[in-house]
């Protein structure tokens, strides 16, 4: 960012970008001046930084002692804008979120854009200026990108993909192949947010909420615990498919079982009801903000005291045990003092009829 | 949640268990259905059972929705939706269920077909209004709780004066079904019901009320206890059903009074029969085919009928043969008694009907109780 600035603006002979009323044409991905005005005035302006600024096709740079992590994702979401963020924000927050889940402080992001032709400009700025400020806050630079524009009608407005590189110290080692027995399952928050907030704005379902989603980077919060709990075995965001899945996920590559205590389990009244009325089950809701983390047991309050001292952490709660199990079962004690499984999900979760 | 945790409280439900297994006779076995889905989901999903004593088996009933639907029906929609250019709308819980071949909605989707999921009848108005120049048609379903709704949307388009909107009336009636699992009869002939009584609906009660009810409490000496869908609701009406099965009492108990009365919603009963008519038979997935048991819509309403505007030819529509949903849905058989289930059969590739919907009792036990199973088939082989 301390780069001199470059002179952004426009080529000889171009109009200036009309970011309020401007759409996306053909020409935004033809290579010629459009792209590069579009490139230069939008892309370069906001997201700034050396690597960026250069122009140069790839980005070179030397990444600080330890292993390299890399990890990459694509954003398809509707509706692009939803309480608490767009799809520009989550894609800086997905990627981010997946390196710092290996243990590793993320540094660099690419980012790819598929754009409809006929998007708004003023959309696309927006959803690039997010991009941007999610970046800054998560301490990464997005230091090389494409841009494609697709014909009306072969796109959803825009897809946003994005990788990211990090790198993991000595002396750390988390995988999801590595809860023992005996461990404790943490979570850093309320569960469900991120997928109820997306749900309400759906335009077949008019039901108003104050929830927002939860999208945020998580790497701040990962570094926190890591200080002071370095051995975690496992951290994993669970996004789609939510804590269900995820944790599913985790006793399949472990081999072990989990279960979980139902009333242990943060999950806000507003997206509790959303659910009833829905029919869903928050377990199996999306997040985007939040994390699960599996450490020895001896290790937990120590985890959950660092992870309650930080902001996006303040929620957090031991919800469960990884049991010996080889049938790799997660299962739940209800709150009302029976057992049930907490499975897979099967296909989409789908509203039941009554 | 106000008025919804009350009735999945930790210490209430403990003393329920108390008084259940204090009362429930150890020298009996108890089996009593609850005959909807919502309740099959409430005692998987609270882990109801495991407060129930071994004696006392709860028998999960036919009462969802789409776990009934033949699948020629589903044949039938498939159809619509590829061969006629309709925007088919539907609940979600239909889109994946299974039909010849395993042929779905869902799959038809891929496939092109324009096929929407909606939450109510009045979203399927309203694209029916905003596409003038498309057919829309929506594909009805459910037992007596989704009914008033169809009627309201039909009477809907009719003052709107929709050339474009019609409904494909799948919609089913309870008493019917109970009385065709009650009148159940061994290929020689003898009577073979294993129920001790019913958890009666909740929903559909409201709808209904309580009278319907008696004539199986009369003609057949089993006691109903309508129940809401909220665990306590289950447990407090499976302790009443011990109570009269110890009594040797058959009655209709409402335990449901929050919601239910003795003659239900008349409102909604009368606007439904103005609309629908009761149809001389239809088939049931799991009970096959069932007299004076769905509804069709009345002639004064025709041109909002879809089984009227569109000729839909589906060939012979073929179930599994080893697919054990109709003992399944009688009581007569579990879940794990099915050569199919947890092997080929599983949610996320339904062959049975009861394996497609969460209210479905394979489904059910296979996504919340599995492990049970598998706890005691480890314990007898160790023993």
């Amino acid at each position: 960012m301390n780069a001199p600035q470059k002179p952004h603006g426009n080529k000889p002979g171009s109009r200036p970008l009309d970011l309020k009323n401007g759409r996306v044409d053909m020409s935004h991905g033809a290579g010629g001046r459009a792209m590069a005005q579009l490139i230069e005035d939008l892309f370069v302006g906001e997201f700034d930084n050396e690597l960026l600024n250069r122009e140069h096709d790839a980005a070179m740079f030397t990444l600080p002692p330890g292993r390299v992590v890399m990890s990459t994702d694509s954003f398809v979401i509707s509706p692009l804008f939803f309480p608490g963020g767009n799809i520009g924000s989550l894609a800086v927050h997905g990627t981010v979120n997946d390196i710092s889940m290996a243990g590793a402080k993320p540094y660099y992001l690419t980012a790819g854009f598929i754009i409809e032709e006929g998007f708004p400009l003023a959309d696309l700025s927006q959803i690039v200026k997010s991009m941007a400020e999610a970046a800054k806050e998560a301490g990464v630079s997005i230091v090389t990108g494409d841009t494609k524009v697709v014909e009306r009608g072969h796109g959803d407005g825009i897809f946003i993909n994005t990788a990211g590189v990090g790198v993991v110290r000595d002396g750390i080692d988390i995988c999801g192949d590595l809860a023992q027995p005996g461990d404790k399952v943490l979570v850093n928050g309320t569960l469900g947010d991120h997928g109820v907030a997306v749900m309400s704005k759906r335009e077949n379902l008019s039901f108003t909420t104050a929830i927002e989603s939860d999208s945020q980077s998580l790497g701040d919060l990962v570094s926190d615990m890591l200080e002071a709990v370095p051995d975690i075995h496992v951290l994993r965001d669970p996004t789609r498919g939510g804590l269900a899945a995820t944790l599913n996920e985790i006793a399949h590559q472990s081999g072990v079982g989990i279960e979980l205590i139902e009333d242990a389990i943060p999950v806000r009244p507003e997206v509790k009801s959303a659910c009833e009325l829905l029919g869903l089950d928050p377990l199996y809701v999306a997040n985007e903000g939040k994390l699960i983390a599996i450490c020895p047991s001896d290790k937990a309050d120590e985890l959950l005291t660092a992870m309650q001292a930080h902001p996006k952490g303040k929620d957090a709660a031991i919800v469960g045990e990884v049991l010996q199990d080889a049938r790799c079962f997660v299962r739940m004690k209800t709150g009302l003092g029976g057992t049930r499984m907490v499975d897979w999900l099967a296909g989409e979760q789908l509203p039941r009829i009554c | 949640m106000k008025y919804v945790e009350e009735f999945r409280d930790a210490e209430l439900a403990k003393g329920l268990s108390v008084a259940i297994n204090a009362e429930a006779d150890p020298d009996r076995i108890y089996r009593f259905m609850e005959f909807c889905g919502g309740h099959t989901h409430a005692l998987a999903r609270y882990g109801v059972e495991d407060l129930l004593p071994g004696n006392v088996r709860m028998i999960h009933g036919p009462g969802c929705p789409v776990c009934v639907l033949p699948v020629g029906r589903v044949d039938e929609a498939v159809a619509l939706a590829t061969q006629h250019d309709v925007i088919l709308c539907t609940y979600a819980d239909l889109m994946r269920v299974p039909g010849t071949k395993y042929e779905s909605l869902i799959k038809a989707r891929s496939k092109g077909a324009d096929v929407r999921m909606v939450y109510s009848t009045i979203d399927a108005l309203k694209i029916a209004e905003d596409n003038p120049e498309r057919e829309v048609v929506f594909f009805a379903i459910g037992f007596e709780t989704t009914t008033p709704p169809t009627a309201v949307a039909i009477k809907q388009a009719q003052k709107l004066g929709l050339k474009n909107f019609t409904v494909y009336c799948n919609h089913v009636l309870t008493p019917a079904a109970m009385r065709a699992i009650l009148g159940a009869h061994t290929p020689e002939g003898a009577p073979n019901v294993v129920l001790d009584g019913f958890v009666g609906p909740a929903h559909v009660s409201a709808v209904i009320g309580t009278q319907p009810y008696e004539e199986f409490t009369r003609d057949y000496k089993k006691p109903v206890v309508i129940a809401g869908f909220e665990p306590l609701d289950v447990m407090q009406s499976i302790l009443q059903l011990i109570r009269q099965a110890n009594d040797g009492r058959a009655d209709v108990e409402n335990e449901y009074a929050r919601a239910v009365t003795p003659e239900g919603n008349v409102k909604a009963q009368a606007l439904v029969d103005e609309v629908f008519d009761v149809r001389d038979a239809f088939s049931w997935r799991g009970l096959g085919s069932v007299p004076l048991s769905a509804l069709k819509i009345r002639a004064e309403f025709s041109e909002f009928d879809a089984e009227l505007r569109f000729r839909v030819d589906v060939p012979n529509p073929k179930e599994n043969k080893l697919c054990e949903c109709g003992p399944i849905l009688r009581g007569e058989k579990n879940p794990v008694d099915c050569s199919l289930f947890g092997t080929s059969c599983t949610p996320d590739n339904p062959m049975g009907a009861c394996m497609v919907s969460s209210e479905g009792a394979c489904a059910a036990h296979w996504t919340y109780g599995r492990f049970r199973t598998e706890l005691e088939l480890e314990l007898e082989d160790s023993a």
